[in-house]
């Protein structure tokens, strides 16, 4: 079952895909690592599709190359190519049974005893007693592991996944995220996962790219991309940021950034810019809220607000607060705190230095 | 508990579907079985007690008897129209489905918004007679017309002419029924994810093996409606022979329809009209039951 052996990293080379006009995929230089949960992450239309049909050979790239390990697999035709999908909608072959799914690609191959690999792939994906059955007769989380278990069959260098829990419900595309992570860990394939769902990206991937209009704005492990986002569409694509225009007054260790007449700290690591006009920004989480005219602590960045809504959801509290600018802030906040503010309530929103990030101004990127 | 008592309540509901529901199917089912029963069952008793009938001595008028050597007569004497019948409307079926099956798979997957007009165009020949399109092909296939001529130029025409041979039979069948092959072909392409030839591709089959194996058989609904919708009327057929095929060429509707009108011998061309039907039957079934479509989703 270990294909680790022929796992090999996956190089886009300056890939471009037009549709007339359209650029759907722009100058795209990429590389994969063997082994690797990989996710593209993006909203409809941002071009990952496209880029994982170019992989799996559906569409032909407008310019640039496809490396997997040292071979150019380019031009080369999607039956000819060891690459393997788990399609949207699963595509799965409505008059063959689990078992002929499965076999399909082993069989083409030319191989003739597919029993014993497709039993020990149904095994895998928790389906032997459903062989026989037909695709229609198998619920959404099934099929879907058809899906998987027909692709991971052939022992891919490189497992593409194109939005393969678009289609099944909260509950289940959990339970599925974990199964779909443990399967990866145990073959040791190359996954590509497209998503639109960052959570889904986040939960499931060591790596993320984060795409937007063909091309990829960030990369990196989610954590990092999390913790510091590079521009405004990651900052707000992958979770949610509360962000301020200002601009730089002196550099050092730590910016001092002038916005809406107060004064900010951002660390200069952790900020694209470091004069002229800047964006800055903080998630939610790592606001705290004190009452206005509380003493906040020396150091820390703060801005003035009135609540507008609060909304308790048992771990935490969601704070929507007005700035004297009429920007909305979200704040949240554990619930440790014994005083809960209720909307109305005059209060202080404060942070710590170390928690800002400062992105370069939306018209600049 | 809570959760059982909203499905408790959706059986019940369906159960008052159920027991409801026959009895508005019957009711729809009344115009269709009263139709059936007084212009189709009723004149197929009547057919069936003529094909029985004896001859009173009076040319044109019989008796009721239970004469089936009327049957005999009719096989002994018409046999060759059977034979023929049959292979002029299964190689038109053939010839048909190898013409419709490109076509419909073009019109499925790669018309884009051609679609709808192409598929205007293959019903069009309905718009003008039966009879008027099958006269047009005597002038298509005359002697002196430019196909004959350009065949005849390559000397591939055993008998020099096209016009009243059987090859001019088969091709107004295939003509005249191919739109019944294409329409069912259509409707089962059509509803062919296209996504399944993607994944055949992305599983290692060429797109020969893909279409063999993906594609044909879930065209196989489409594949068996269209042969019956051609086969059936083509072997009943008597226009094409008529009009297009020397007296030689004759299919057994030639034999129903001349013993009808002509001979007047009601007994023979009602017993030829059943022989026709009971054959048809036995290889609609042993084809429906070869094909294995009840299978097939």
């Amino acid at each position: 079952m270990d294909a680790s052996g022929d796992v090999q990293d996956l190089h886009l080379l300056d890939l471009t895909k037009a549709f007339g006009d359209f650029v759907a995929v722009d100058d795209l230089t990429l590389t994969i690592p063997a082994g690797s949960f990989f996710a593209l992450l993006g909203p409809s239309g941002c071009g990952k599709t496209t880029t994982l049909r170019m992989v799996a050979g559906l569409e032909d790239p407008t310019q640039g190359q496809i490396l997997l390990g040292e071979t150019d697999i380019t031009h080369e035709k999607p039956y000819k190519r060891h690459v393997n999908t788990v399609f949207q909608s699963y595509a799965l072959f409505p008059h063959l049974d689990i078992f002929e799914n499965v076999a399909f690609g082993l069989r083409r191959r030319g191989i003739k005893n597919v029993e014993p690999q497709v039993t020990a792939m149904l095994e895998l994906v928790e389906l032997g007693p459903l062989a026989r059955r037909k695709p229609a007769q198998l619920s959404g989380g099934q099929q879907q592991r058809v899906a998987v278990a027909r692709a991971l069959i052939n022992q891919p260098g490189v497992l593409l996944l194109d939005e393969p829990l678009g289609a099944l419900d909260l509950k289940l595309r959990r339970q599925m995220q974990i199964e779909l992570k443990r399967i990866q860990t145990e073959v040791g394939t190359t996954f590509v996962h497209v998503t639109h769902d960052q959570e889904e990206a986040m939960t499931m991937a060591d790596t993320v790219a984060v795409m937007n209009k063909g091309r990829i704005e960030q990369m990196g492990a989610p954590i990092d991309i999390y913790d510091l986002p590079q521009t405004s569409f990651v900052a707000n694509f992958l979770g949610q940021s509360n962000l301020l225009s200002g601009s730089v007054n002196s550099g050092g260790d730590v910016l001092e950034v002038s916005a809406q007449g107060q004064r900010f700290g951002v660390p200069s690591n952790r900020s694209v810019v470091t004069s002229g006009d800047i964006v800055i920004g903080v998630r939610p989480e790592k606001l705290s809220l004190a009452a206005a005219g509380e003493q906040v602590a020396d150091g820390r960045n703060a801005i003035p607000g009135r609540v507008t809504d609060a909304s308790f959801t048992g771990v935490s509290t969601q704070y929507l607060v007005m700035t004297p600018w009429d920007a909305e802030w979200v704040v949240f906040e554990q619930n440790r705190a014994s005083a809960i503010m209720r909307p109305g309530d005059e209060v202080t929103i404060h942070w710590e230095v170390r928690h800002t990030f400062g992105l370069a101004p939306a018209e600049a990127v | 508990m809570p959760a059982m008592a909203p499905s408790k309540k959706s059986s019940a509901s369906t159960g008052v579907g159920v027991r409801r529901r026959p009895r508005t199917a019957y009711l729809l089912l009344i115009p269709g079985l009263g139709w059936l029963s007084i212009f189709f069952v009723v004149p197929l008793i009547s057919l069936f007690a003529t094909s029985l009938q004896a001859p009173t001595g009076k040319n044109g008028v019989y008796q009721a008897a239970f004469q089936v050597s009327n049957y005999a007569e009719a096989i002994a004497e018409y046999w060759p129209q059977f034979v023929r019948s049959f292979i002029y409307s299964g190689i038109a079926t053939v010839l048909a489905l190898v013409i419709a099956y490109p076509l419909a798979y073009f019109i499925a997957f790669r018309a884009g918004k051609w679609r709808a007009l192409l598929l205007v165009l293959v019903v069009a020949p309905f718009f003008a007679s039966f009879l008027l399109r099958t006269y047009a092909w005597r002038t298509i296939l005359a002697d002196e017309g430019f196909i004959t001529s350009f065949f005849n130029m390559l000397h591939l025409l055993p008998e020099q002419r096209i016009l009243n041979t059987p090859i001019a039979v088969v091709l107004g069948l295939t003509y005249n029924f191919l739109p019944f092959m294409i329409l069912p072909l259509y409707a089962a392409l059509e509803r062919i994810d296209p996504r399944l030839i993607e994944a055949a591709g992305d599983l290692y089959a060429s797109p020969f093996t893909g279409f063999r194996k993906v594609v044909w058989p879930l065209s196989l609904p489409g594949v068996v409606a269209g042969t019956l919708l051609t086969f059936i009327p083509a072997s009943g057929d008597y226009i094409n022979a008529t009009l297009l095929g020397a007296p030689s060429d004759r299919m057994v509707g030639n034999a129903i329809q001349t013993n009808f009108l002509q001979f007047r011998d009601y007994p023979i061309a009602s017993a030829l009209s059943f022989i026709l039907m009971a054959i048809i039957l036995t290889l609609v079934f042993v084809y429906i039951r070869r094909a294995g479509t009840e299978d097939l989703v």
